[in-house]
C-alpha cells in the first residue's frame, strides 16, 4: 500500500513536474517574443535571434506570423498578440487562447528588410529539421549564404541525421564556410577551403575570396590556389554558358529565317510580310491554346502540339493566298515584291491589331518546358533547349522535303529554269503557290516557338525581319546551310558581345560587322560563284 | 613571262579560271595581233564567254598572264579602267540602254573625260556632234536617232550597240555572238560592218554560226572544255579531227 | 560652268513646278500674315507647319528619286539622313536654349543635367552656332553616305543586298540613338526649343518664315536635280539604273557615279530634315524607324519616280491623306496605307505622274503615226513606191 502510494505520488509529482516545465518553456520565451514588440528594428532583430535560439517547438509558427504581418502589439511595448479569426480580435501568441481585454493602442508589428532577412535565416535554421525534403533543402542553402557561426550546432545535429546526399552536400559546404569564420584548426580549416573548392560554382569563389581577407596567413596561399582554379573552370563554363546562350539565340534566328530562305533565297522574293507571319503564327498558338483550354482542359499541357500542325496550316495558306493574289504579277521585280509585301505586312498588323487588340496577349508555357537544369557550371532554362531541338528538326525536315520529295526536286527544278521546267510538265504557278506557302508556313511554325519566349503582340515580326534577312544575306543567299550556319555564328557573336558591349550596343557592332561583311562578300558565307548567278 | 610578244595587242598565257570545282578555262593561251580580225567558235561551256570576262576584267584569273598593247597587265584593272585603255565589248544579249534615244547611247559612248564632273558639265561640241553622225550613218541608224532604244527591233539593237562601241573607239572590240537572232540579209550584213571596222582595229568575234564564219574569211580559234583546240584557217580547223570530234561533229 | 549648268536644258514642266513652288512659298505666308482670320483666304496657323511639313518630306522624297528613281538605288536607309539632319539642327536649337531650360544650366541640355553629365560632350560644340549647324546638316548626312556609298559600291553591292544593308544601317542608327550614353537625348529626344536665330519657333510670323525657306529649298532642290538628271552624268545615271554592266564596259566608274548622287541626295534628306525639325518641334530616334524609310518609297512610288515632279507631288498627296485619315478613322490608316502600298506596284508602277506622262507620250505618238498613215494614203493615190519609202524608217520594227 505504501508503495502504491508512494508510487502514485512520484508519478503524480512527475506529471505535475512535466507539465511545470511544459508550462515554463512556455512561459520562458514569452519574454523573448513581447521583445519582439518593443524598440526599433536592430533591437528585434536581436530578439528575432534570441527567440530563434531557444529551441522552442512554437518559435517557427511565431515568427511565421511576424513575417506575415499578424502580430500586434502596443507602440510602446509589452504584450504582443496574434490576429484573431474575426477582424478586430486577438489572441495569445502562445497559447492561441483568444483574448478578450487587449489594450487599446495595438498596432501592426512593422518589417523592414533587415528584420525580414533575420526571420528568414532564424526560420530556415529551424527548418533545417523539417521532414520536408524541400525544406531542409532550402534552408541549407539559406544557411550556406548566411553561414552563421551561432548555428554551427544546430548545422551539426542536422548533419548528422541528414540522408540526402544533396542536402548533406550543401550542409558540409555551410559547415565548412562556417568553420573558415571560427577558431578551428588550421587543418580543419584546411579541409574546409577544400570542400568548398570542390563546389566550383560562383558561391564557392564569393565565399573564398571573402575568406581571403581574414584568413590566417599560412592559409591564403591554399585559398588562393583555389580562387584561380575555380576561376579557370568558371571561364571555361562562362564560354559553354555564352555558346549555350548563343546556340539559343541563334535558334531563335534560324527558326525566324528559314522560312526567309526558302522565300527569298530561293525565289527572290523579298517577303517584308515574313515577319508577320511568324505572328501570325504566334497568335494561332493563342488561339489554339485557348480553345483546348475551353474544350478540353487536361490537354492544355500539349496545346503546343496541336499549335504547330495548326500554324503551319494556317499561315502557309496566308501564304500561298498573297502569292496569288499579289506576288505572282511580281516576279523578277525584286524590289517592287518589297514594297508590295511591305504593304502586306502592314494591313496584317492592323487586321490583328483590330481583331485581337494592341496589348499583348498570355502564351502560357507548358510545365515540360517551364523550369531550369544544370549540366555542371551551365544552367539554362527547358524552353531554351526545346527550341533549339525545335528549330534543328524544322531545318532538317526542309532539307529533307527539298532534296529528297518530288515536290522538292520540282521547286529546285522551276527555280534554276521556269520555262525548262515548265515544258517538262511541272505546274509552276503551283509550285511558285506552294514553296511560298512552305515559307510562310515555316514562318508560322517559327511563331509557336517565339510565343514561347516573346510577347505576342501585333508588333512580333516587326523586331525579327531585320535580323531574318541579315542571318540570309550573312549566309548566303539559296543556300539552307549558310542559313544555319549565318544563324548560330551571329547569335553566338551576339552573346560573345553583349557582357562587354550591352546588349544595344552589341546588337548594332554585330549589324555594323554585317554591313561590312556583305561589303567584303556581297553574295555571303556561302556564296555560289560563276555565271549563272549573275543573270 | 620574258618571251611574250610586244607586237601582239592582246596576249594570254596559261590562263585558269574554276568555279565551284567546274574548271571554266584550262590554261588558255592566246594572242591576237593588231588589226586582226578573229573568229572564236567552240561548244557550249567551252570557256568563250568566260574569256571574255577575264580580258575585260570581270572575272579575275585564278592563274596565268593577260597582257594588253605589250605590257598592261589586265587581270590588274577593273571593266571601266580596262574600256577606257581601249577594249570594247558587245555582249551575246544586244544590251544598250533602253530609256535613252539612240542618240543618246552613242553620246553616253563616245570616248570622252568619263569622270563625274566632267559628265555633270559636258555640253556637246561641234565635233562631237559630227562624230555621232558619222557612226550614226556607219550603223545605218541615222532615221531613228531620237527614237528610244527600248523601241528598236532585236537586230537594231545589235546594230546600235556596235555602233556604240565604234564610239567607244577601241583598239580592240571583243564581239560575242553578233548575229544571234539575225535575218540572213542582216547576218551578211553584219559580216561586211565587222571586217570595214576591222580595218582600222582589232576585233575578235565569238560565233556559233560557221556560215556568218566563212564570211568573214579569217583566222579562227576553236576552244574546248577551257582551252584552244585548234587554230587556223576555217578549213583548217574544220577538217581537224579533234573539232569534229568536239564540236562540229555533234 | 555651274551657273551654266544650272540653268540651261531644264523641261518645261520643270520650269512650271519651280514657279509653282515659289508662287506657293510667297502666298501661303503672306495669306497667313495679312489676310484676317476667318477670310476663306486665310491660312490658319495651325496650317502652316503642316504644309511645311509636307513640303519636307516632299524635299526627302525627291532626294529618294534622284537614288531610286536615276540611279536604281534603293535605299531604305533615307530615313537616316533626314533625322540626322534633322537632329544636327536640333542640336543648335538645343543650345539655343541656354539657361532657359527646367535646370537652367547655361551650357548643358536638360536632359544632360537630368543623366548627371558635367560637360558638354565634344560633338556638341560649335553647335550654338548657327552657320556650323547648318554645315553640319549637310556634312553630316553627306559624310555617312559617302563612307557607307564608297564601301558599298565599291564592293558592288547592288539591288536588293544593297536596300536590305541600307535599312540595317539606319536601324543600326534608331538603335544607337535610343541609348542615352549617346548624348542625343535618348528615348525623348530633343524638343522644347525655344529660338532659331533670336525668332521664337512658336510665332507665326517665324513659322510663315520656316514656310518659306522650306519652299525654296525645294524649289533650288528641284531646280539641282533638274540640272543633274539633264545633264550628260544624268544620263549615265540611267544608263547605270538600266544597264549597269554596259556602262562599265563603257569605260564609266559606276561606284563613282552612284556616290556622287547617293552623297548630294543624303544632303538634300539632310536639308529636309533640318527643316523639319525647328516646325514640328521635335525630333527623336524614331525618325531612323525602318519603317520611316519605306513610307519615303512609296511616296516617290506614288508620285512617279524616275520624274522630278512626281516624288513631290507623291509626298504630298499621301501625307495629306494620312493628315485626312489619322484624324478621321486612326485605325484605318494601315490599312489604307497598306493597300496602297500593294495597288501602287500592282497597278500603278509608274505613279501618277508616270502614268499621265506615259498617256500623253502614247498619244503623241498616235498622232505621229495618224500623220504618216495620211501622208501615206495621200502618196500611196499618187506615187506607191515613194510612199514605201517614207515609211520604212518606222516600219523596219
Amino acid at each position: 500500500m505504501y508503495r502504491a502510494i508512494q508510487t502514485f505520488l512520484v508519478a503524480l509529482c512527475l506529471l505535475v513536474s512535466c507539465l511545470a516545465t511544459g508550462l515554463r518553456a512556455q512561459e520562458d520565451i514569452r519574454p523573448l517574443v513581447d521583445a519582439l514588440g518593443a524598440g526599433g528594428f536592430p533591437q528585434k532583430i536581436e530578439a528575432v535571434g534570441a527567440l530563434a535560439a531557444s529551441g522552442d517547438a512554437k518559435v517557427a509558427e511565431i515568427l511565421q506570423n511576424l513575417s506575415d504581418g499578424k502580430l500586434y502589439a502596443p507602440k510602446t511595448g509589452g504584450a504582443v498578440y496574434l490576429e484573431g479569426p474575426d477582424a478586430g480580435s486577438y489572441v495569445d501568441v502562445l497559447t492561441g487562447m483568444a483574448v478578450a481585454d487587449v489594450p487599446g493602442n495595438l498596432a501592426k508589428i512593422r518589417l523592414n528588410n533587415g528584420l525580414r532577412g533575420a526571420i528568414g535565416a532564424a526560420l530556415s535554421q529551424l527548418t533545417l529539421l523539417s521532414p520536408d525534403r524541400a525544406a531542409r533543402l532550402a534552408a541549407s542553402q539559406d544557411l550556406l549564404k548566411d553561414a552563421n557561426p551561432d548555428n554551427l550546432e544546430l548545422l551539426n545535429s542536422a548533419l548528422a541525421k541528414e540522408q540526402d546526399a544533396e542536402i548533406k552536400a550543401t550542409m558540409e559546404a555551410a559547415r565548412a564556410v562556417i568553420m573558415l569564420k571560427t577558431d578551428a584548426s588550421a587543418e580543419d580549416k584546411k579541409a574546409a577551403i577544400d570542400m568548398i573548392a570542390a563546389r566550383g560554382n560562383r558561391d564557392a569563389l564569393a565565399i573564398l575570396t571573402a575568406a581571403m581577407d581574414n584568413a590566417p596567413d599560412d592559409l591564403k596561399p591554399a585559398i588562393q590556389t583555389n580562387i584561380d582554379s575555380i576561376n579557370r573552370s568558371l571561364a571555361v563554363w562562362d564560354v559553354f554558358q555564352n555558346i549555350w546562350y548563343g546556340l539559343s539565340l541563334g535558334s531563335v534566328l534560324l527558326l525566324a529565317a528559314i522560312g526567309l530562305a526558302i522565300t527569298f533565297g530561293v525565289m527572290g522574293i523579298i517577303n517584308m510580310a515574313h515577319g508577320e507571319m511568324v505572328m501570325l503564327g504566334a497568335y494561332t498558338t493563342y488561339v489554339v491554346q485557348q480553345t483546348i483550354n475551353t474544350v478540353a482542359p487536361g490537354m492544355s499541357d500539349y496545346s503546343l502540339v496541336f499549335a504547330v500542325p495548326a500554324a503551319f496550316v494556317f499561315t502557309g495558306l496566308v501564304g500561298i493566298a498573297i502569292e496569288r493574289s499579289v506576288i505572282r504579277w511580281l516576279y523578277g521585280r525584286p524590289l517592287e515584291t518589297l514594297l508590295a509585301t511591305w504593304g502586306i505586312s502592314l494591313i496584317l498588323q492592323q487586321a490583328i491589331r483590330t481583331i485581337f487588340g494592341p496589348t499583348n496577349r498570355q502564351v502560357d508555357n507548358p510545365s515540360w518546358m517551364s523550369g531550369v537544369f544544370e549540366i555542371g557550371g551551365l544552367s539554362s532554362t527547358w524552353n531554351r533547349l526545346w527550341i533549339i531541338l525545335f528549330s534543328l528538326s524544322v531545318f532538317v525536315a526542309l532539307l529533307l522535303l527539298l532534296k529528297r520529295s518530288k515536290f522538292g526536286l520540282q521547286m529546285r527544278a522551276v527555280t534554276q529554269n521556269r520555262r525548262m521546267a515548265s515544258s517538262m510538265g511541272i505546274r509552276t504557278p503551283w509550285v511558285d503557290a506552294l514553296t511560298f506557302g512552305l515559307g510562310s508556313g515555316i514562318a508560322g511554325m517559327a511563331g509557336v516557338a517565339l510565343s514561347q519566349i516573346d510577347n505576342v503582340s501585333p508588333d512580333l515580326g516587326q523586331s525579327y525581319i531585320i535580323d531574318s534577312f541579315m542571318v540570309v544575306v550573312f549566309g548566303g543567299v539559296g543556300n539552307l546551310w549558310g542559313t544555319l550556319v549565318g544563324a548560330f555564328s551571329l547569335g553566338i557573336a551576339n552573346k560573345f558581345l553583349e557582357p562587354y558591349a550591352g546588349a544595344v550596343l552589341g546588337k548594332i557592332i554585330i549589324l555594323i560587322l554585317i554591313i561590312l561583311f556583305i561589303q567584303r562578300r556581297p553574295r555571303g558565307l556561302f556564296a555560289l560563284k560563276g555565271r549563272a548567278i549573275e543573270q | 613571262m620574258d618571251e611574250k610578244p610586244s607586237k601582239s595587242l592582246l596576249y594570254l598565257d596559261g590562263v585558269s579560271v574554276s568555279f565551284d570545282g567546274f574548271k571554266a578555262l584550262n590554261s588558255l593561251s592566246f594572242v591576237v595581233d593588231p588589226g586582226e580580225l578573229r573568229a572564236i567558235i567552240g561548244p557550249n561551256g567551252a570557256g568563250k564567254t568566260t574569256m571574255m570576262d577575264i580580258i575585260t576584267g570581270k572575272t579575275r584569273p585564278d592563274t596565268g598572264q593577260v597582257f594588253f598593247n605589250g605590257d598592261i597587265d589586265l587581270t590588274k584593272r577593273d571593266e571601266a579602267e580596262i574600256a577606257q585603255l581601249g577594249i570594247g565589248r558587245k555582249f551575246q544579249k544586244p544590251t544598250v540602254f533602253e530609256s535613252h534615244t539612240v542618240w543618246d547611247n552613242i553620246e553616253l559612248a563616245l570616248n570622252r573625260n568619263r569622270g563625274v564632273f566632267s559628265t555633270l558639265f559636258y555640253r556637246l561640241s561641234p565635233t562631237d556632234k559630227a562624230r555621232i553622225e558619222e557612226i550614226l550613218e556607219t550603223v545605218r541608224m541615222t532615221a531613228r536617232k531620237d527614237d528610244l532604244a527600248a523601241n528598236l527591233s532585236h537586230g537594231q539593237k545589235q546594230w546600235l550597240e556596235i555602233g556604240m562601241l565604234l564610239a567607244q573607239e577601241p583598239k580592240l572590240l571583243l564581239v560575242d555572238e553578233p548575229v544571234a537572232g539575225m535575218t540572213d540579209a542582216e547576218t551578211a550584213e553584219t559580216a561586211i560592218l565587222l571586217k570595214e571596222i576591222a580595218k582600222t582595229r582589232s576585233v575578235v568575234v565569238v560565233e556559233h554560226d560557221m556560215g556568218f564564219i566563212r564570211d568573214l574569211g579569217v583566222k579562227v580559234t576553236c576552244l574546248a572544255e577551257g582551252s584552244v583546240l585548234a587554230e587556223g584557217s576555217i578549213d583548217f580547223v574544220s577538217n581537224d579531227p579533234k573539232v569534229i570530234e568536239n564540236y562540229l561533229g555533234r | 560652268m555651274i551657273a551654266q549648268m544650272l540653268f540651261s536644258r531644264h523641261e518645261k514642266k520643270t520650269v512650271w513646278a519651280i514657279g509653282l513652288i515659289l508662287l506657293v512659298a510667297a502666298l501661303v505666308p503672306l495669306s497667313n500674315l495679312l489676310i484676317p482670320d476667318g477670310n476663306f483666304l486665310h491660312v490658319p496657323d495651325h496650317l502652316v507647319p503642316l504644309l511645311g511639313k509636307y513640303l519636307c518630306y516632299a524635299l526627302l522624297a525627291l532626294a529618294l528619286d534622284l537614288v531610286w528613281g536615276y540611279c536604281g538605288i534603293l535605299s531604305l536607309g533615307h530615313g537616316a539622313f533626314f533625322a540626322l539632319g534633322g537632329y544636327a539642327m536640333g542640336m543648335y536649337l538645343m543650345r539655343q536654349i541656354g539657361d532657359r531650360g527646367v535646370y537652367a544650366n547655361p551650357l548643358l541640355p536638360d536632359f544632360m543635367v537630368f543623366l548627371n553629365w558635367n560637360e558638354l560632350p565634344w560633338y556638341w560644340y560649335g553647335f550654338n552656332h548657327f552657320a556650323f549647324a547648318a554645315l553640319m546638316v549637310f556634312l553630316v548626312p553627306g559624310i555617312l553616305a559617302f563612307v557607307f556609298g564608297w564601301f558599298a559600291f565599291r564592293s558592288r553591292v547592288t539591288g536588293v543586298y544593297l536596300s536590305i544593308i541600307t535599312q540595317a544601317m539606319t536601324y543600326a542608327l534608331l538603335l544607337a540613338f535610343f541609348r542615352n550614353e549617346m548624348g542625343f537625348g535618348g528615348n525623348n529626344g530633343l524638343t522644347d526649343f525655344k529660338e532659331i536665330l533670336g525668332y521664337n519657333v512658336q510665332a507665326s510670323g517665324t513659322r510663315a518664315t520656316l514656310f518659306a525657306a522650306t519652299a525654296i529649298a525645294l524649289a533650288l532642290a528641284l531646280l539641282l536635280s533638274s540640272a543633274i538628271v539633264r545633264s550628260k552624268y544624268g544620263k549615265v545615271l540611267v544608263g547605270v539604273r538600266d544597264a549597269e554592266s554596259r556602262t562599265r564596259f563603257l569605260g564609266y566608274r559606276v561606284e563613282n557615279m552612284k556616290l556622287f548622287i547617293f552623297t548630294v541626295s543624303a544632303m538634300m534628306a539632310g536639308v529636309a530634315g533640318a527643316l523639319y525639325v525647328p516646325q514640328v518641334g521635335i525630333i527623336n530616334p524614331g525618325e531612323f524607324a525602318p519603317a520611316n524609310s519605306i513610307e519615303v518609297v512609296i511616296w516617290t512610288a506614288v508620285g512617279g519616280r524616275g520624274t522630278l515632279i512626281g516624288p513631290i507631288i507623291g509626298a504630298v498627296l499621301v501625307n495629306f491623306g494620312k493628315s485626312i485619315f489619322t484624324a478621321a478613322f486612326p485605325e484605318f490608316w494601315l490599312f489604307a496605307l497598306g493597300a496602297l502600298f500593294v495597288a501602287t506596284t500592282l497597278f500603278l508602277p509608274k505613279g501618277v505622274v508616270g502614268t499621265v506622262q506615259q498617256y500623253l507620250a502614247r498619244r503623241q505618238e498616235q498622232k505621229k503615226a495618224d500623220a504618216i498613215e495620211k501622208a501615206y494614203q495621200e502618196k500611196a493615190s499618187a506615187k506607191p513606191d515613194a510612199a514605201l519609202a517614207t515609211l520604212e524608217p518606222q516600219a523596219a520594227e
